[in-house]
């Protein structure tokens, strides 16, 4: 029992450790890194995550619906958050910087909603998925290319 | 024509100046006091001004001015700013050269060099700093003003805004707005993961400090009109929403309850509540009013899954534009400060953001993106008279100057495919689409908030 509540602790220390991770600089890219240190990736790690299902999905031009790839990529999403059911995701929905930083916010937000609800429908619980928009502040490709704002038009799940 | 004595004189510019008393040196601020008349002098009445030149709309030829050096040291530091404040806005010719500072000047002399007025001054003093300002019609040999103001020596700067603002009145007939202050978002380090701090500058850029650490994404400063008082956006804790910053205590206060994100403040023109924008559930952003005394909040729009944002009431407080998806794209729409039906304004090509009211209450500032790139320009409440001031790859977040006579607002760059070449300044430019200047700072720079005149 004693040593039951030591190991759920641990768990909470480490998700407490990745979710100040957050801040000022964006989730993208770290998990592909991980991966080739080792063998594979920990089971229910981020990198996992990535490996196993993706873990983003992209947009059009000012729009919020998802494509069949985008929902190919949230299915495989689903079924590995149900093989990992402590695992808890952030959805931080992004955009492109061809809107102004205001409504692209909320345009940000859309996103990672259409995501949230597509998991949801699938069987994830909501209390496992928290949403965030960071508007056209978190870029994942630099440069200002339609290739680099396609990419940058997107929801990244992420494991807090 | 009508004259008036020394002691009229000071009773007029008492009464009259914006800064009679700026609650004195120890408090900080600068104590205005007038100056007699020079030998013989005459001055002019307030109410009769023969130097009044309308600059409404068109751009005019600039006004000639002479503006001397003060005399070494903090003296010349003092009129360099003079210079450079009343330069910065592309209405005055500044020119250099002599003029005494204890006898009336050679008026032939200045008129063959074609100036039109000219400024006398001197500084003296170290700890408390006294500078004397005289500014003469050139072309009517007559004294316009005469002035004193001290302060202590860490407020030359502040002497020198409000001497530019004293000119800038007298010539122009309107409010200056030298002595204002900047907020900003300071940006550092690469595009992808930039620290954002708040940060705050005078107009001219000089002063310029941070005000948060830069730990978390903070974004969209805004000033209160009445207080020393920003309300901005900040991720802490990834929870993004709107705080108010006290810029005497430094303290942070977070603004209200929302289930989603609370973004895009903007306080209302008597200063006592803010109005933004929430996100909701099913993909929306509703508008929301929140008074600042009771932290009671009102929901002024509703549409299911429409996004509404970037409120901004008129300056009579009686109307809110606001940027709103309802129509399919994001355009820009007028409704009463109390909600209700609303009315879409913006029909040009492309898609309309972030408007903001003219503090003169008969334009309306706006962002345009159509696939050229972003535009910046104004239009009437009404929706006409749309024309376009500056554009470029980004330009956007429009903030009015005081006096609705220039406009501050962020320009950036594209970035290469390696991401190099992007860069992010604070640019101001005169409403009639002229005379578009950086504003200096030693890091990126966005979302300019321009300040009230300090009091």
């Amino acid at each position: 029992m004693k040593l039951k509540m030591f190991a759920v602790l641990g768990m909470a220390c480490a998700l407490a450790a990745c979710s100040g991770d957050h801040k000022n600089h964006d989730n993208n890219g770290d998990g592909q890194n991980m991966q080739q240190i080792s063998q594979g990736p920990v089971p229910g790690s981020q990198a996992d995550l990535v490996a196993t299902a993706g873990d983003r999905v992209y947009f059009e031009l000012n729009k919020n619906q998802l494509n069949s790839e985008g929902r190919a990529t949230l299915d495989k999403q689903a079924e590995w958050l149900a093989r990992y059911p402590q695992v808890n995701i952030l959805v931080a929905g992004n955009c492109d910087d061809r809107g102004t930083e205001e409504y692209n916010i909320a345009l940000g937000q859309r996103r990672a909603n259409a995501a949230r609800e597509y998991l949801e429908a699938k069987g994830v619980a909501p209390a496992r998925i928290m949403t965030i928009s960071y508007g056209k502040d978190r870029p994942t490709a630099d440069g200002d290319t339609p290739d680099a704002w396609a990419q940058n038009r997107n929801a990244i799940t992420s494991v807090r | 024509m009508s004259f008036f004595s020394d002691t009229e004189a000071e009773f007029l510019q008492k009464h009259l100046s914006r800064r009679s008393l700026l609650g004195g040196a120890a408090a900080g601020g600068v104590l205005v006091t007038p100056l007699a008349l020079l030998g013989g002098g005459r001055a002019w009445a307030a109410g009769s001004e023969p130097a009044e030149i309308t600059v409404a709309n068109a751009h005019q030829a600039p006004i000639p001015i002479v503006v001397p050096d003060f005399g070494p040291g903090l003296g010349n530091q003092i009129s360099g700013v003079i210079s450079a404040d009343l330069s910065s806005t592309g209405l005055f010719q500044v020119m250099g050269g002599t003029v005494p500072s204890s006898a009336q000047p050679d008026f032939s002399a200045l008129k063959s060099r074609g100036a039109r007025v000219a400024v006398a001054g001197s500084a003296s003093g170290s700890d408390s700093v006294r500078v004397e300002m005289r500014l003469w019609d050139v072309v009517a040999g007559q004294q316009l003003e005469g002035r004193a103001y001290t302060a202590s020596q860490g407020n030359w700067r502040r002497i020198a805004h409000i001497i530019a603002d004293s000119i800038y009145k007298r010539l122009l007939g309107e409010d200056g707005y030298f002595d204002t202050r900047i907020a900003y978002i300071a940006r550092t380090g690469p595009r992808r993961h930039q620290s954002t701090r708040l940060a705050i500058m005078d107009q001219d850029g000089a002063n310029a400090h941070m005000l948060t650490s830069g730990s978390w994404l903070t974004l969209e400063p805004r000033f209160s009109p009445i207080s020393e008082k920003l309300a901005f956006l900040s991720y802490a804790n990834n929870r993004p929403r709107v705080y108010v910053y006290d810029l005497n205590s430094g303290q942070q206060t977070i603004l209200g309850t929302f289930e989603g994100i609370s973004f895009a403040p903007r306080f209302s023109p008597d200063g006592r509540s803010i109005i933004l924008s929430a996100t909701t559930r099913d993909g929306g952003a509703d508008l929301y009013l929140i008074d600042l005394a009771t932290q009671q909040r009102r929901r002024l729009t509703s549409a299911p899954g429409v996004i509404d944002t970037s409120p901004c009431f008129s300056p009579d407080g009686q109307n809110i534009v606001f940027n709103s998806d309802r129509g399919g794209s994001p355009q820009l729409y007028v409704m009463s400060a109390g909600g209700g039906s609303a009315r879409r304004i913006s029909y040009g090509k492309g898609h309309y953001g972030s408007p903001v009211w003219s503090p003169r209450g008969d334009q309306i500032a706006f962002v345009r993106i159509s696939s050229g790139g972003f535009t910046l320009g104004v239009m009437g409440p009404d929706g006409v008279g749309e024309r376009s001031l500056t554009q470029g790859f980004t330009v956007e977040s429009p903030s009015f100057a005081p006096n609705g006579r220039a406009l501050a607002f962020c320009r950036q760059n594209a970035a290469g495919a390696g991401g190099s070449g992007f860069s992010s300044n604070v640019a101001v430019i005169d409403v009639a689409g002229f005379n578009e200047h950086v504003i200096p700072t030693s890091t990126g720079a966005s979302d300019p908030a321009w300040s009230p005149l300090r009091r």
